[in-house]
């Protein structure tokens, strides 16, 4: 059994410093934007917030390359734009306009970009994205392509069975798949204690026969370091990593929460652990940020945030008429569907495709194929030998069993067999003989 | 041209489309190796290999959700539930991810969901499902259900080429039993269209799956016996609904019953009888009439069971009664 284990803190560049340090504070200037936009009643519904777990969604994503995939969960906004993602699409995408990617049929991050980002879209069920990026992971390999995927979950959402079925179907294929479990202590208003009995949730792991990592989810470099070296075991080819990344929402559960729940004592704890102070701190240390370049950044993040605000701002809310349209994909001309093949694709034909069809079991050596011959059928349904019978006995089949039977009606079922139908091609030719609920006799 | 089964029919299916296409993949429980359950993936493993013939562990909602993802790729997954009945373990990923992805956020899900349904062979309750009403309430969903092996093989190569998640239910008691001539090679059946079996003038009978041939003979003894002619309508796709055929019929006939193996409350006859009263209220010479199972779990004795399926003389009874109207 793999144990939990620590990454090692590497050396970054200036730049990787620096990019870091502009996501995180991104991050929280865009939600800082958005709950001012709540409170002005322009966001449709709710609003979650990530304060405090901002180094969990930019340290991970950040270590996922542009051909990578991942798929956020709804307090991820960090992670969607270190993938890329424009803030005006999260604005947009709270206030419901007709300019979000999702044309106002969904709201908050629930939107995707599978074409360039290489994003999936989450739904509000929780643990469903684990199976989800496991095939994509597996599609991935199969494709030929070197990607890895990822997604995050919450302590809340390990309690799901999907996330039981995701993760062994991730260890059991060896899915180039990372998990971030982002333990911030609250499940809406239940702890972590009262819903898990164990002090670390990355022991889960163990039970998948995976790698796993515990970090600071307040670490930022810490954050980055475990991802960086889980996406490349997973890449490597040593199947599916989970990070436990140890954090605390600061928030409720969305605006509608304040949280009272929450001892008073834990949030101060956590609010000095502040990732962003945590990381600028670390920054002036290092020499790497003073007080202009922070200011530079922060003059690029407003300027920027303006822009987009006011593209959502000034955006159309979504014509009536679009409510109706759009549930079925109408064929190529809506989405041509083309895999992009990495990989000769003769090696997945006949006859380089061919295989034994047989289990191997060590020590014991080979089953039998037992896809072969005139196998035991599942109970319930006749053998391929007993309808060859009666196949041959129903010939040439009764002109109308029925007629004959019903007219010595006792009550009990009249006819006992399928006939031939008269009807046009293509109707069945040929039948059985012996009615429904007689066929095992 | 070859006699095939029904079960024939779907392998044959699942053959040609792998042939042709290495971005179709199947993907379930014990469709490698032992070749699925009832044998309906026999040889895909030996023919096309590991990666594309996929033994998982038994999790529905992983086999869902792994295929969701790999169609994502650009892949054509065929989702195998060992028994239909199963599919309620993944109704989540199905309903709430799969159906929903392109109305909200522009992702086809081409997926075929595919597996034994229906009773008749004495299965019990948890293996003798018919589902289609789950899922025909959920927008996003094409649901097919074919009767014929002509059907099944031309229906399951139209599914698979599908941009849209498609169920395919395929009827377990009709694996075996139905055998009839196809071609050899490859051809299509278009999803959401019906097509009428046998042609009638005293009323139409709508159905599908093994019912259909129920109503098949019934009607045949109606004509003989008592000189109804039923018009006998296979729906083939219930959703969508090919109302098309199923209005025009009854613009003829004046008169319609619904003849389906899934539970009364809330079956398709329920549905159809809406558009009825919707788009042909002024045609209609005689009451909608059900014959259905019963509201009821699928009985595992056979003497319970019988009572619980429709028969032909349950169907026959009820078109003499409505033709006599």
């Amino acid at each position: 059994m793999p144990a939990t284990e620590t990454a090692t803190k590497r050396k970054l560049s200036r730049q990787q410093y620096l990019d870091l340090y502009y996501y995180m504070r991104l991050n929280r200037e865009v939600e800082d934007t958005m709950t001012k936009l709540f409170r002005q009643n322009k966001i449709v519904g709710g609003l979650y917030a990530s304060l405090g777990q901002e180094a969990v969604s930019v340290g991970s994503a950040y270590a996922l390359e542009k051909r990578d995939w991942m798929a956020p969960m709804i307090r991820n906004i960090g992670a969607l734009l270190v993938k890329g993602v424009p803030p005006r699409d999260i604005f947009t995408q709270h206030m419901a306009k007709f300019t979000s990617p999702t044309k106002g049929k969904d709201g908050t991050s629930h939107f995707g970009d599978l074409e360039n980002l290489h994003i999936v879209s989450p739904i509000s069920m929780l643990g469903d994205l684990i199976p989800v990026m496991t095939g994509v992971a597996m599609a991935g390999r199969y494709l030929g392509q070197k990607i890895v995927s990822m997604t995050w979950i919450g302590d809340g959402g390990s309690s799901t069975g999907v996330f039981h079925e995701g993760m062994n179907l991730a260890a059991s294929q060896k899915a180039a798949f990372v998990l971030v479990l982002e333990n911030n202590q609250w499940a809406y208003s239940t702890p972590v204690r009262r819903q898990v009995p164990i002090e670390n949730l990355a022991d889960r792991a163990k039970a998948y026969g995976i790698a796993s990592y515990i970090v600071d989810g307040n670490d930022v470099v810490a954050m980055y370091c475990s991802a960086k070296e889980a996406v490349d075991r997973a890449r490597a080819g040593e199947g599916p990593v989970l990070i436990e990344a140890k954090t605390f929402r600061r928030r409720g559960h969305a605006q509608h929460d304040p949280a009272e729940y929450v001892p008073k004592e834990q949030l101060e704890h956590w609010e000095k652990r502040d990732p962003i102070a945590l990381y600028e701190a670390f920054l002036t240390k290092e020499k790497l940020l003073d007080a202009k370049g922070k200011k530079a950044v922060e003059d690029k993040i407003a300027t920027l945030l303006e822009k987009e605000r006011e593209f959502a701002e000034n955006s159309p809310t979504p014509p009536a008429e679009t409510a109706a349209t759009g549930v079925y994909c109408t064929g190529d001309d809506c989405h041509k569907i083309t895999p992009k093949w990495e990989r000769p694709i003769n090696e997945l034909l006949p006859p380089k495709s061919s295989v034994d069809p047989v289990w191997i079991v060590e020590g014991f050596g080979r089953g039998h194929n037992a896809a072969r011959g005139d196998a035991p059928i599942h109970f319930g349904d006749v053998t391929p030998a007993a309808a060859a019978e009666k196949q041959a006995a129903a010939a040439p089949p009764p002109k109308a069993p029925l007629a004959k039977s019903h007219a010595q009606s006792n009550g009990k079922p009249p006819g006992n067999s399928f006939t031939t139908s008269a009807g046009k091609k293509p109707a069945p030719a040929a039948v059985k003989s012996g009615s429904r609920g007689k066929a095992r006799k | 041209m070859p006699l095939v089964t029904f079960l024939e029919a779907i392998k044959q299916a699942l053959f040609e489309e792998m042939a042709a296409d290495p971005s179709v993949v199947l993907i379930g429980e014990d469709v490698g190796v032992y070749g699925g359950a009832f044998k309906t993936s026999e040889g895909l493993l030996e023919k096309f290999g590991w990666e594309r013939v996929i033994d998982t562990p038994i999790s529905e909602s992983a086999i869902i959700g792994a295929a969701c993802g790999m169609s994502y790729m650009g892949l054509r997954p065929v989702a195998e539930m060992q028994f239909i009945d199963f599919i309620a373990c993944c109704f989540n990923q199905l309903t709430n991810f799969v159906a929903k992805g392109h109305y909200l956020w522009n992702a086809p899900a081409p997926i075929v969901v595919r597996g034994p349904s229906g009773g008749g062979v004495h299965g019990g309750p948890f293996h003798s499902l018919n589902p289609e009403m789950y899922f025909l309430h959920t927008p996003g969903f094409k649901i097919v259900y074919p009767s014929t092996p002509y059907d099944a093989k031309g229906l399951l190569k139209a599914s698979i080429r599908d941009n849209n998640p498609v169920l395919f239910f395929e009827h377990k008691f009709l694996y075996r039993r139905i055998k009839e001539e196809i071609p050899a090679g490859d051809y299509t059946v278009p999803i959401g269209k019906a097509i009428v079996r046998r042609e009638g003038k005293h009323l139409t009978m709508l159905s599908y799956a093994a019912m259909m041939h129920t109503s098949l003979e019934a009607a045949d003894a109606l004509a003989k016996q008592e000189g109804i002619e039923a018009e006998v309508i296979d729906l083939r796709t219930l959703l969508p609904l090919d109302e098309e055929t199923i209005l025009q019929s009854v613009k003829k006939t004046n008169k319609c019953l619904v003849v389906h193996e899934d539970t009364k409350t809330g079956g398709i006859a329920g549905e159809i009888a809406a558009i009825l009263a919707e788009k042909a209220f002024h045609d209609l010479d005689g009451p909608l009439v059900r014959v259905t199972s019963l509201d009821t779990p699928v009985p595992y004795a056979p003497t319970l069971e019988e009572a619980f399926l429709p028969n032909a003389q349950k169907v026959f009874a009820a078109a003499k009664e409505l033709a006599n109207f």
